[in-house]
């Protein structure tokens, strides 16, 4: 599949910053968002995961919603993808995550970047091996997404994209901004070139684990926000969770391995308050239908892309214990999940609970 | 593998590469004056290159602050003659220097700092020479047969008796033939444990047995001091390095030296932890500074030779002892300085040649088994290598080194990226440590004693626990056997996933494994840290070199399983 020599490809020098065209894996909506900013400087290769919604895409040239630009060439092909692009954005669900890295895998060499975007954990028990008291859920089974790359691949010049990136705003063009963070500068420069432009911002951070974890967290917040619209309260009770919201999120980033300045910035508080205000965002409509009386089921059964807040609230439910950390937000929402508790309780428990501390980290 | 046996078939390794002319240290010796001036010229092109907070002035004028300093507070025999004269001078011309204009300023201070970092080259490099290196090689052989032999065999005569070599004492485990592969197809850097002193001699035994070419190591200046001792360092492969001087000037030379050497293919030995472990816990963290050189090595290499350039071999080796002889000392400097006391003084017990025989001698005569456990080979991103020095991912593909320094499809430079490289590499040295330490009986009843005594008082700190009264010393034996058994099995465990290695005096009965442990643990300190009588009863005589000996199982999680 010839890239250059069509009239709708970027000339390479105009670009500047690399002869190869960039890849995004996954065509969901934000990954076809950052496929769309991408596209602004460079040739883009998207891959979406089945043949015929590459049929569609390429029919309408629409993805998940959005009008693709001219230079995104769609594929269903990992190998081209890998021999093509130096640089690659995998931008999938959590579910799914290490199914595709170990797809690639193979095609993967140490000159690759990868840098991706979801904001969503992996928990891999390998057969044979059982939880219980003895091994309980840890980090040794517990990972970030940085983390599965560079387990299933040779590659380790890894990153992560973190921010408030609700994908339709983007896809309108709204003012934004996100962050790149990786261990090595040269991701972080990289990541900024291909992705900044006049109404998109980056910043760099060197804190790979904090920011992964920042994406992570704020959705559970993000469903408890949903239930409180939901109940019909207002903006007290939204800045409530919130504040307490990111308390836990660094009392849990922190024993996860993160760092807690992160979770103060761009990624941490600044995702946190807009995935927590907008309906836009899936987990807090997760939460508004959970108050709103449906069940976990019958929302799932309705959604067509994964809210991660869901499968994030499982997991961490269970760290916390391993790692004895207090998280009743987390637990709180896990009970209503589970149909322990109503909404109406959890509201009323939540109330009672004996904070002491209200900022003990800094 | 065990390489201990009979006399009749016992392993003999040929020389790796049988012609002495053909050893890269070889041509660096012939070459040396070339040699100094190419490290001089590539110090002084790093120095200015490598960006730095500080102008060149500034850096000149707190090098020589500290170096006066040094010639005046800490002065050894070793230091040339014209030491303070030599300071005085630069200092001189440096200030003389700062009325100049601009241009001709800078050009003065460029002078200057080419002219230090010559007399550092110059200091820094080694003096290999053929003959005294046969010499060398074939006293140390002999002598160290000759002292073992009058310790085992009894008699007088036995000085003369041919019975035993060192290799009788030593159980050589891993991947010999393998690291004999890798010597062929490109350049070997040795990264050993450092637990005794005694660990460089080792090493380099280790070395000439298995038939490899000198490697060339970095000697601590100190060690100069005795000329007998200088001769014998000379002569197999050292460059000097003064810890005294910390100044960046004299790192980057030494760093330099260092990379240009393994670029030339010379095999290089480093210690990763920098200095010999005081609390008895395997490295945790290692110094960066030497082993980032092999990853720079490998970077030009492949900047100048693209994919026919050597590659760099990076090979983890763990010394296990049964006593390690200056343990009493170690780990008081160790519990000194975190009990936080402010001055702390490094005493050297290899400060005179006195203490040095001593120090052979009690080893030689009274030295239980020792284990060298020589680890797979890792390139320089820590990824295994086969035999033809492929490197390997962790799951067991074929990967190009080349490829983690390629950018957009050329080879960059990038110092961050070459830092986050080091760290990874000293990830995998640890982990590799890990796996490849053999863990004796000795190293398990001394942990099962004292973690015993922690459970028994869980409320003191380490310093209360280590002051523990004799009357709460004395632990019964079931309880004792009980525990023993439920570690061990952990660690039978853990070795079924090949984390770590467990010597055959720990895989016996129980009851004898436990016998044969304390009878080795520590053995020939003047206070035994553990024993047991007839009755069964075992006690506790010395807390600290106990906490020692247990310190080695530390990083294995085995707590969990008490």
């Amino acid at each position: 599949m010839p890239l250059k020599n069509t009239s709708n490809q970027i000339e390479n020098d105009e670009i500047g910053i690399f002869d190869n065209p960039v890849g995004v894996l996954g065509a969901g909506s934000f990954g076809t968002a950052v496929a769309n900013i991408l596209a602004e400087k460079s040739n883009v290769i998207l891959y979406a995961r089945n043949p015929d919604k590459v049929a569609n895409i390429n029919s309408t040239r629409i993805s998940s919603k959005q009008k693709l630009k001219d230079n995104i060439t769609v594929v269903y092909d990992l190998e081209f993808v890998a021999n093509s692009c130096n640089v690659i954005f995998p931008i999938v669900s959590s579910a799914g995550f290490r199914d595709l890295i170990t797809n690639i895998a193979p095609y993967l060499k140490p000159y690759h970047i990868l840098i991706h975007g979801t904001k969503g954990l992996d928990n891999h028990v390998p057969s044979g091996v059982t939880i219980d008291e003895f091994n309980p859920l840890s980090r040794e089974h517990v990972k970030t997404m940085s983390e599965v790359i560079m387990e299933e691949t040779s590659v380790l010049r890894v990153g992560c994209l973190a921010g408030p990136n609700l994908a339709k705003e983007i896809a309108e063009k709204q003012p934004a901004a996100s962050v790149v963070a990786s261990h090595f500068d040269e991701v972080v420069n990289i990541g900024q070139k291909l992705l900044k432009n006049e109404h998109f911002l980056i910043y760099g951070s060197n804190d790979l684990i904090g920011i992964e974890l920042c994406g992570v967290l704020k959705n559970i917040i993000a469903i408890g926000a949903g239930m409180i619209a939901g109940l019909g309260h207002g903006e007290n009770a939204k800045s409530l969770l919130i504040s307490r919201g990111i308390v836990e999120m660094v009392q849990l980033g922190k024993s996860l391995g993160g760092n807690p300045n992160a979770f103060l910035g761009l990624a941490g508080i600044g995702d946190l308050v807009a995935t927590c205000s907008s309906k836009l965002s899936r987990n807090f409509t997760v939460g508004f239908r959970l108050a709103s009386g449906e069940t976990l089921k019958e929302i799932l059964s309705s959604m067509d892309e994964v809210a991660e807040g869901i499968k994030t609230i499982e997991i961490i439910n269970t760290l916390a214990k391993t790692y004895k950390v207090r998280c009743p937000i987390t637990e709180t929402l896990h009970k209503i999940m589970h149909g322990e508790m109503t909404v109406k309780e959890a509201n009323s428990y939540l109330m009672k609970f004996p904070f002491r501390a209200e900022v003990d980290f800094l | 593998m065990t390489l201990q046996g009979n006399r009749k078939n016992k392993v003999k390794y040929s020389e790796v590469v049988p012609s002495m002319e053909k050893w890269p240290i070889v041509q660096l010796s012939k070459n040396r004056k070339a040699f100094v001036e190419h490290i001089s010229n590539e110090s002084f092109n790093n120095f200015l290159q490598n960006s730095r907070s500080r102008s060149i002035r500034e850096e000149l004028e707190t090098t020589v602050y500290r170096e006066k300093l040094r010639v005046k507070g800490n002065p050894w025999k070793v230091d040339p003659v014209d030491d303070r004269s030599y300071w005085k001078k630069i200092q001189q011309q440096l200030s003389e220097s700062q009325n100049l204009n601009p241009e001709e300023a800078k050009e003065s201070e460029e002078k200057l700092l080419k002219e230090i970092i010559e007399r550092y080259s110059e200091e820094i490099a080694g003096n290999f020479k053929k003959t005294s290196y046969r010499f060398a090689k074939r006293f140390i052989t002999f002598g160290f047969a000759r002292l073992l032999n009058a310790a085992r065999v009894k008699g007088i005569l036995a000085l003369f008796s041919r019975q035993l070599d060192l290799d009788d004492k030593i159980n050589l485990v891993g991947y010999p033939e393998h690291i004999r592969k890798l010597a062929e197809k490109g350049t070997v850097v040795m990264v050993p444990t450092h637990f005794s002193n005694l660990d460089s001699i080792l090493i380099g035994w280790i070395i000439q047995f298995l038939g490899l070419p000198p490697f060339i190591y970095g000697a601590g200046l100190n060690l100069f001091n005795i000329k007998i001792i200088a001769y014998f360092i000379n002569s197999l492969g050292a460059y000097k390095v003064d810890r005294r001087k910390k100044n960046p000037i004299y790192l980057e030379t030494l760093r330099t030296y260092s990379t240009e050497a393994l670029r030339k293919g010379c095999h290089s030995l480093f210690f990763p932890g920098g200095t010999r472990s005081r609390s008895g816990k395997i490295e945790k963290a290692l110094k960066l500074g030497l082993l980032s050189t092999t990853i720079e090595a490998q970077r030009i290499n492949y900047q100048q030779n693209a994919n026919s350039a050597a590659k760099i071999f990076i090979v983890p080796v763990v010394i296990n002892y049964h006593f390690t002889l200056e343990a009493p000392v170690l780990i008081n400097d160790y519990l000194k300085l975190k009990g936080q006391e402010r001055y702390y003084v490094e005493n050297d017990e290899f400060s005179s040649s006195y203490k040095i025989a001593t120090f052979l001698l009690k080893f030689f005569t009274k030295g239980s088994n020792i284990s060298v456990t020589l680890g797979k080979g890792m390139d320089v991103l820590g990824n295994y290598v086969d035999d033809e020095g492929n490197s390997l991912d962790h799951h067991g593909n074929v990967v190009d080194p080349i490829d983690y320094f390629i950018t957009n499809g050329e080879v960059t430079v990038d110092k961050q990226r070459e830092q986050e490289y080091v760290r990874i590499l000293g990830k995998r040295i640890i982990e590799e440590f890990h796996i490849h330490n053999e863990v004796f009986a000795s190293h398990l009843v001394a942990y099962t004693a004292f973690r015993i005594q922690m459970r028994k008082n869980p409320k003191l700190d380490l310093y209360s626990l280590l002051r523990l009264s004799e009357e709460d010393l004395i632990l019964d034996y079931e309880d004792f056997k009980d525990v023993f058994k439920k570690l061990r099995k952990r660690l039978y465990k853990l070795n079924k996933k090949g984390k770590v290695g467990i010597a055959e005096n720990l895989q016996r009965k129980a009851d004898e494994a436990i016998r044969h442990g304390i009878k080795n643990v520590g053995m020939y300190h003047a206070k035994r840290p553990l024993v047991i009588n007839k009755e069964n009863e075992i006690r506790i005589l010395d807390m600290n070199t106990l906490y020692y000996y247990h310190n080695r199982l530390e990083g294995y999680a085995l707590e969990k399983y008490l």
